[in-house]
């Protein structure tokens, strides 16, 4: 393990050989385990030719596409939306007017206590809408509040004295928002705005219980297909691996952003430089230099 | 305002389906998640990419394929179960990641300073655990196992659409008698928000017995 935790001391050589045997007999269980997955789809008949044909045809490659573009676009629709909704109700969180910030804070309360499904549902049943503007409402209303309490706490984040001292310097509240506080907040925030895009890209695929024709929804089409003998397992072995994929990609990304964010540049500006051979250093061996 | 009195019933299996499910897959969850996040911290090798590979990927699959893949995928190896049996497992098995993660970073913000003092001490392994640094993760795990259990109760509303018994579902039968549906969505949000302000209240309770004084 490279980080210290509190659970286990450093472990010396008994204690790593029997940690060995440990590592070995649990690699075998789970090995075991996956085998015995794979024997069972094998023995239920999974990896037939007939179940995976429907993956050769053309047609049935265009409705997987098709379904992925549909998928792809409702996020990209939502994600734009939501970020629009969760600044204009931070804005109203942040406002001056008792009024608005009361008004702001309901709505956002309400909406992130309501589970997705209920909101999605009460615009297609109720409001009688098509499924991808259902969708596309309900995933802004509820990441639109979550990303708002995103915005307001990474305002809230920055050091008083940057607004006081921009406020002193005779900025309008507009430009001191605008110009000192949005700025420096971004910088601390991208990575939770990122993981919470994760959330509404996860989210887009309860399309497929209002009948949306996104990338589950395809695949559901392709299982329920008697003529290839129901293939169910080999759609769900074809789409999960590509679902997963996207979310783990952005994920990553708000992981690498947030990495960026964590290193400071005031450390990495110092590139103290390699000590001359034969230089004397006390205290022993000369420092090498900080890898890049 | 009817529309609750003439279908109490109706509301109340519904509300009572949602409580169940949350119930049975928080304590799924709770206990899976304990599991994997004890195996994320193990010090050895494979054990720890097996809790890491089981967080990302459930982490990052959306609930509805895990359902899909869950309540429709295995009935095709021969294991029948009720529906419910199976939404919980779908529900309890997404959200152990979740709450795996949370108790992990509990357990990394204690010391190991306090771990060191334990074993300089002459404490087992067991001892180390349970009287140093459990109750020390467990005071900083509230408010995140909180936030996550009441994800849960909002995200089992994905199991009526799959005709599991429960509050989101009771629209169907509703709307189908003919009852104004704008009312119907209203009353079946007041059920929601009762479990969700049920289970923050409860947490609020356990944090200010045992939380961090901050």
């Amino acid at each position: 393990m490279t980080e210290a935790s509190a659970l286990y001391d450093i472990p010396g050589p008994r204690t790593r050989q029997r940690h060995f045997a440990y590592g070995v007999l649990s690699t075998v269980v789970i090995l075991g385990l996956l085998g015995w997955i794979l024997h069972l789809l094998f023995d239920t008949g999974q990896f037939t030719y007939t179940k995976w044909m429907p993956f050769e045809y053309k047609g049935i490659q265009e409705l997987l596409l098709r379904g992925l573009g549909n998928t792809l676009k409702a996020f990209a629709i939502a994600g734009a939306l939501s970020l629009a909704l969760g600044g204009l109700l931070a804005a109203g969180r942040l406002s001056d007017h008792r009024p608005v910030r009361w008004l702001a804070t309901v709505l956002v309360e309400f909406f992130r206590a309501m589970p997705v499904l209920v909101m999605i549902f009460f615009v297609f049943v109720a409001l009688k809408v098509q499924p991808l503007p259902a969708l596309v409402a309900g995933l802004t209303l509820y990441n639109g509040s979550v990303l708002a309490e995103v915005f307001r706490s990474g305002i809230g984040s920055v050091e008083r004295g940057q607004r006081e001292a921009a406020f002193a310097l005779g900025m309008r509240k507009s430009q001191v928002m605008a110009h000192v506080l949005v700025p420096q907040a971004v910088r601390a925030m991208l990575p939770a705005i990122i993981s919470q895009l994760v959330v509404a890209l996860k989210d887009t695929s309860l399309g497929y219980l209002i009948t949306y024709e996104e990338f589950l929804h395809a695949g559901k089409l392709i299982a329920s297909n008697l003529d290839y003998d129901l293939p169910f397992i080999p759609v769900v072995l074809v789409i999960s691996p590509i679902y997963i994929g996207m979310c783990m990609l952005l994920s990553w990304f708000a992981g690498w952003v947030s990495r960026r964010e964590q290193r400071s540049p005031k450390t990495e500006a110092v590139d103290v430089a390699a000590a001359a051979p034969g230089t004397l250093l006390p205290g022993g061996d000369p420092p090498t230099a900080p890898g890049p | 305002m009817n529309v609750l009195t003439d279908n109490f019933s109706t509301y109340g299996e519904g509300f009572l389906g949602t409580v169940e499910l949350t119930v049975y897959s928080s304590v799924l969850a709770l206990v899976l998640g304990f599991v994997m996040a004890s195996f994320r911290v193990a010090p050895v090798g494979s054990i720890r990419v097996f809790g890491t590979a089981w967080v990302t990927v459930l982490r990052n699959t959306p609930l509805t394929l895990l359902f899909f893949a869950v309540l429709l995928g295995l009935p095709r190896f021969g294991l029948v179960l009720p529906f419910q049996v199976f939404a919980i497992l779908a529900l309890g098995c997404y959200t152990s990641a979740f709450i795996c993660e949370a108790l992990r970073s509990g357990i990394n913000t204690v010391p190991t300073g306090q771990g060191e003092a334990a074993r300089s001490l002459g404490m087992t392994f067991g001892q180390t655990l349970g009287l140093v640094v459990l109750p020390q993760a467990f005071r900083s795990v509230i408010p995140p196992v909180g936030s996550t259990l009441i994800a849960l109760a909002k995200n089992s509303a994905i199991a009526g659409a799959f005709s599991v018994t429960e509050l989101l579902g009771t629209y169907k039968t509703l709307s189908e008698l003919g009852y104004n549906i704008v009312w119907t969505f209203v009353w079946i949000a007041v059920g929601y928000l009762i479990i969700t302000l049920a289970i923050s209240a409860l947490f609020n309770v356990l944090e200010r017995k045992w939380g961090i004084a901050r």
